[in-house]
């Protein structure tokens, strides 16, 4: 035990990060997170300039209207999610719970969005000659299908993680003393948003 | 001194949206516009940047935390940069 006691001698008056430890965990993971999706869009950028034919122009395949509205759904998500951290800050209950149940809301209306649009280019859509655009479809498909797949997957664990917070919200967990839980879910979510600014540019327009 | 939160005034959150919306509703009209890919190419990473940064530096209050956190949070991006621009100088 005293060795256990030296181990840790001198260590409890280090300054460290200045902010509480769940928000320096949540920042390290999202480091992480951006060499994860660094990786992806780097490979995409080698496989695209390698072969350009196998790419469309923008519009060709994908639908870029409903993608747009649905990016603009996702910004909202980000509005409602800062206002919930906001809220609860400022112990207003009523708020907390409209915009944590609203975040989850909206993360789960741009998953079904993508849903749709995944259905229609796999079932009612042409790409050179064949029918349906599938991750099969070449290059193009496999890489549109794992990008945007891996950051739906993404928004599908914010909103499990959106839906719990909710639960929390209804049961006033969440006030002027404890909104850390909050704030480091809604950096998740922001970046989350923020993949989605570099992806839905990289894929969809350019 | 260990919480920073609180200490500034609440952005205004619904200007910034304002801003992303603008920004992308300005992003679909370029990638469409008759004009050299090269300018769409690079308006619209422009414009994503910008994007981007107005995400972090409003609703993940980068704006506002330590500096030492500032750093924890940049620490990939040097890493990112030399892999795209080395990626990069084999198709420039």
């Amino acid at each position: 035990m005293a060795h256990a006691a030296a181990a840790t001698a001198g260590r409890a008056h280090e300054r460290g990060l200045d902010v509480y430890t769940q928000k320096v965990g949540m920042w390290i993971f999202l480091c992480s997170e951006v060499m994860f999706f660094a990786g992806l869009i780097g490979s995409y950028i080698v496989l695209r300039f390698g072969a350009s034919d196998a790419w469309g122009e923008p519009g060709e395949v994908l639908n870029v209207p409903v993608t747009a509205v649905n990016t603009f759904i996702l910004i909202c998500s980000s509005v409602t999610m800062v206002k919930a951290f906001a809220a609860a800050q400022e112990g207003d209950q009523k708020s907390i719970k409209i915009y944590t149940l609203a975040t989850a809301a909206l993360g789960a209306l741009f998953l079904g969005v993508q849903g749709y649009e995944y259905t229609e280019l796999i079932l009612h859509s042409e790409w050179q000659g064949s029918h349906g655009f599938t991750p099969q479809a070449g290059l193009y498909g496999a890489t549109f299908f794992t990008m945007t797949g891996f950051h739906g997957f993404h928004v599908f664990l914010g909103v499990v993680f959106l839906s719990w917070a909710s639960i929390r919200a209804f049961r006033g967990h969440w006030g002027p003393n404890n909104y850390q839980g909050l704030e480091v879910l809604g950096l998740y979510w922001h970046f989350v948003d923020l993949v989605w600014i570099i992806l839905f540019t990289i894929v969809y327009l350019i | 001194m260990s919480d920073h939160a609180g200490e500034h005034k609440a952005p205004n959150y619904m200007l910034i949206w304002l801003y992303l919306f603008i920004l992308t509703v300005a992003e679909v009209g370029v990638a469409f516009l008759p004009i050299p890919k090269a300018i769409i190419v690079w308006s619209l990473l422009i414009m994503a940047f910008w994007k981007a940064l107005l995400v972090a530096m409003y609703y993940m209050h980068m704006k506002w935390e330590p500096t030492r956190l500032r750093l924890v949070a940049l620490a990939p991006l040097p890493a990112v940069a030399i892999m795209i621009i080395v990626i990069m100088m084999e198709y420039v």
